[in-house]
């Protein structure tokens, strides 16, 4: 059974019990400036181990990028 | 000639030009161009990151070097604002962030509204706050008073370059505030940027004045004198404007020509 949830606005099936770690290690992200909020709250990164991904979940993975205003 | 430093939360700047990292044609024209200005802030946007991803715009930007500046650009509520600033320190990019609340997609004009609470929430988390308003006085002393480190009132709209519109709305704000004022936004040229330290400005901020200029670098170069020359000249104290000439030769001793 695997679970959907959805990353920066793509749905995405999961293995059951994923964590935000495990989810960035397997999108290959970089970890450096990077932050993720799971349904609009802001993880912290000492929870990222922790934090288990639940089916439904909206996951925003951000990063700076080019802007001024 | 002795200058103090510009300061925003504690932290001390010898340039007074913030910069931004938008519309560059290239990273390397935008590294160059950084350099050029001589600038000691930059400002980034965050966005979702792209997936794969790949290459980050701080692998341009050394970051032992420059102050990042996050911004809340193409937000439209307090909410997402403040969510935006949660995000940009969990990344990493610190607590001095440039605040904005956009009102209207067409104008990109603030809404001061949504601001002035997203102000008051973040400066009681400790962010430093920098928001980016319109011109207008009330608004900038009740940003100060809801702790922001320094108000940053629109020349004219976002990447419009039409300048310093209400030069006047800027020298009130300038009276009705102890915070420092940068201006921020509508920058074109040299000479707006000049016109606003003239003015006794603390700083300005620009992006697609340089960006998007032909020659992006030594526009950059050309806005880092123009903010310093203003400066020097506002600290200088320019001459009273008058209707008529005033020799600057004296009349005394002029040969006698008649015959």
């Amino acid at each position: 059974m695997s679970v959907t949830i959805t990353v920066n606005g793509k749905a995405m099936e999961i293995e059951p019990g994923l964590t935000i770690d495990g989810l960035l290690t397997l999108l290959n992200v970089k970890r450096e400036y990077t932050a993720v909020a799971v349904n609009r709250d802001v993880a912290r990164k000492a929870d990222y181990a922790t934090v288990k991904l639940s089916e439904g979940d909206k996951v925003e993975i951000v990063r700076p990028m080019g802007g001024g205003a | 000639m002795y200058d103090t430093n510009l300061v925003l939360g504690g932290k001390e700047f010898t340039s007074r030009l913030i910069v931004g990292t938008g519309k560059y044609a290239s990273m390397d024209i935008m590294r160059d161009a950084h350099e050029a200005s001589g600038t000691e802030i930059i400002t980034v946007a965050v966005r979702r990151v792209s997936l794969p991803s790949g290459e980050s715009i701080l692998d341009y930007i050394d970051t032992k070097r420059y102050t990042l500046l996050p911004n809340t650009a193409g937000c439209y509520t307090a909410d997402e604002a403040i969510r935006t600033c949660y995000l940009a320190r969990e990344a990493g990019l610190g607590e001095m962030v440039k605040l904005e609340v956009i009102g209207d997609q067409r104008t990109l004009f603030p809404d001061v509204e949504g601001l002035l609470e997203a102000t008051k929430v973040l400066a009681r988390e400790g962010f430093t706050v920098m928001p980016y308003s319109n011109d207008d006085p009330i608004i900038a002393k009740k940003l100060q008073d809801a702790g922001a480190a320094c108000v940053m009132p629109l020349g004219a709209p976002i990447g419009s370059g039409l300048g310093i519109r209400n030069p006047y709305n800027i020298k009130i704000i300038l009276e009705s505030v102890t915070v420092p004022v940068i201006v921020d936004a509508g920058v074109g040229t040299a000479s707006d940027a000049a016109i606003a330290m003239e003015l006794g400005c603390d700083g300005v901020l620009m992006n697609t004045a340089i960006a998007g200029a032909q020659d992006a670098v030594s526009m950059a170069r050309a806005m880092k004198l123009a903010v310093e020359a203003g400066r020097l000249a506002y600290k200088s104290g320019r001459i009273g404007k008058k209707l008529y000439a005033t020799a600057s030769s004296p009349i005394e001793g002029l040969p006698d020509w008649t015959s």
